[in-house]
């Protein structure tokens, strides 16, 4: 009979931060720009430059420190990590070892939770269904150190030459490594642990979290053990996990080949390993002669941190509603479905807008609508982030007044938002100019439909004959011949007076 | 009280600090060393109870920037500093991850 096993995982959570400079230096760290373009004396470790700490990423690191319940460190230093390697040009990294600025904190996650479809299934259904019928579980996780340091720069392989070249644009962006303590038992916990991270991080501003383009990277810490074990089996790290689904496989393929050495009697090697995501396995990645040796001292280049409660409190004061706050407030204040303030509460940049939108319009179901529907296509159609939003909450309150009063119909309302979507365009002036305007003359609606009653006499005679489905190809005549710019209702009503004679 | 460094000891420095040395200049290396070791432990016959580890002179905290970018694109004269360069990069010995 084979023996149960629990998988025991703690993960190393790195987040760039979203600061303009780097953490010790004035250079830039916006995206995409030049090779070593953004780079000093300071982060290419030229001897004699000196670094000085940026004071926005101690902000950051204190704001995810308190959000995530950790206490926060009052005199606070940095270490030097060393190693020898070409992405780090001062042959160590600046870190923090001995006394990082967060501890003990923890974060709560809830596993158990629907499928996308489950989801579907209750739309518009109450909060207390969905607990019902999903046995939610709540966990704590625990956040043992949050810390921050200096991000490498860039190897570029050269597939032909006999060199690497590095980019230094990344070296010294300012990170924060948030180390849980081993409280994960399976990949589902770890996902909705990194989401929980995220959440919280997205809504500080801390940083965009993004796991492809490395702004959020997880090293996955594994051990298995058998079921009622109290002692921990050896662990092994692994690296290179860049998206939910290759950290759900990871898991399941390292703890199968942990349980495979096990029960075939032999022993699990504690040694960094990397996930091939196109392999669907891992390797090791450091042999054993190659042991890490870091020599961890403080850096004498910089000065310590100390953090009074005057600071700690302005933070606190500076944070913003978190994600469970808001969404109960939404339930109170908006008659929406929970299901549409669970998607809009996602992302903090969906609820800036959904807030502004309703608070302009007056229609908060209407503004969700354009979110859920046409919002949510558009940003699936063109894979864009919520953050990437261009719209402005008035255009969109905009467009919701011309449907209302009218001016315009449904149809010309998603044509106008697809550029608006584009372009923030104002709708109002868009609709003006290009002659979008619904027309809501009757006496003009009346005269295309009688021409298109003369020129349609097999369909009247359907319609006359009881085949009520006739008007609806006599209405889209209608809208035809109108381009579109009638009310579709208006002309449903004209068109059977007019056959009713 | 002299100190020994073992092979064991040598091998691993040479491996950290990423030296390739031969029999002679282990031994030289170990003799340093050791003398090294030995010059430093005069440090053990200070009574250091109840004296706090200083990591930094000065009784000073809290020199921050803010966070404003102050740097232009100096690429020129930072590739400058690179033993060679291509493509706007600096081109080290081949190295993987």
């Amino acid at each position: 009979m084979s023996k149960e096993y629990e998988t025991v995982i703690g993960l190393e959570v790195h987040v760039e931060l979203a600061t303009k400079t780097k953490i010790f230096c004035g250079c830039s760290t916006a995206f995409g720009a030049e090779p070593n373009a953004h780079t000093c004396p300071v982060c290419t470790g030229m001897p004699g430059s000196l670094p000085v700490l940026n004071k926005q990423v101690v902000e950051y690191a204190m704001a995810v420190g308190l959000a995530t319940n950790c206490d926060i460190t009052r005199h606070c230093k940095f270490d030097r990590k060393n190693y020898f390697y070409p992405d780090n040009p001062q042959n160590y990294q600046i870190s923090q070892l001995y006394l990082p600025i967060c501890r003990n904190g923890y974060v709560e996650i809830e596993t158990g939770k629907l499928s996308e479809n489950q989801k579907n299934a209750l739309k518009g259904k109450t909060g207390s269904d969905i607990a019902e019928s999903g046995e939610i579980k709540k966990k704590r996780v625990g956040i043992h150190e949050i810390h921050m340091e200096e991000d490498a720069g860039k190897l570029v392989h050269d597939d032909w030459g006999e060199v690497s070249l590095v980019d230094y644009n990344r070296s010294g962006v300012p990170l924060i490594e948030i180390v849980s303590e081993p409280d994960m038992r399976s990949a589902e916990e770890v996902i909705a642990y990194l989401e929980k991270l995220r959440m919280i991080i997205q809504y500080l501003g801390a940083s965009d979290c993004k796991l492809q383009e490395g702004s959020m990277r997880a090293d996955v810490n594994l051990s298995v053990r058998e079921v009622g074990s109290t002692e921990f089996g050896t662990r092994t790290e692994m690296k290179n996990l860049n998206s939910f689904t290759s950290i759900t496989h990871a898991i399941e393929g390292e703890r199968n080949r942990q349980i495979d050495i096990l029960e075939s009697g032999g022993k699990v090697i504690q040694e960094t390993r990397r996930w091939d995501d196109t392999k669907f396995e891992s390797y090791a990645m450091r042999s054993k002669e190659d042991a890490q040796d870091y020599r961890y001292f403080p850096d004498p280049d910089l000065l310590p941190v100390d953090i009074a409660d005057e600071w700690i409190e302005k933070v606190k004061a500076a944070q913003p509603e978190f994600r469970e706050a808001k969404i109960e407030r939404y339930k109170q204040e908006y008659q929406i479905p929970d299901y549409d303030i669970e998607l809009i509460t996602a992302s903090k940049r969906m609820a800036d807008i959904f807030e502004e939108a309703s608070g302009i319009c007056g229609q908060p179901k209407k503004v969700s609508n354009w979110l859920m529907v046409e919002t949510m296509r558009l940003l699936k159609e063109k894979s864009m982030d919520p953050d990437q939003i261009r719209f402005s909450p008035a255009n969109l309150a905009k467009l919701i007044e011309l449907v209302d009063s009218k001016v315009i119909n449904n149809s010309t309302a998603k044509e106008v938002f697809e550029v608006m979507f584009d372009n923030d365009t104002d709708p109002a002036k868009y609709v003006e100019e290009h002659g979008m305007k619904q027309e809501n003359d009757e006496g003009a609606v009346k005269a295309i439909c009688e021409k298109v009653i003369a020129e349609n006499p097999q369909s009247v005679a359907d319609y006359k004959g009881g085949k009520d489905k006739a008007i609806g190809f006599l209405v889209g005549q209608v809208m035809k011949a109108a381009k579109g710019k009638a009310d579709p209702g208006t002309a449903n009503k004209i068109l059977k007076e007019l056959l009713a004679q | 009280m002299a100190n020994v460094i073992s092979d064991e000891t040598i091998e691993y420095v040479g491996i950290l600090s990423k030296l390739k040395l031969d029999d002679a200049g282990k031994e030289q290396a170990k003799h340093d060393l050791e003398q090294m070791l030995d010059y430093i432990d005069q440090l053990g016959e200070l009574d250091t109870d109840g004296v706090e580890p200083m990591t930094h002179v000065h009784p000073f905290s809290n020199c921050f920037r803010e966070d404003v970018v102050t740097n232009g694109d100096d690429r020129e004269n930072i590739l400058k500093n690179a033993p060679e360069e291509k493509d706007n990069m600096f081109a080290v010995p081949r190295t993987f991850d």
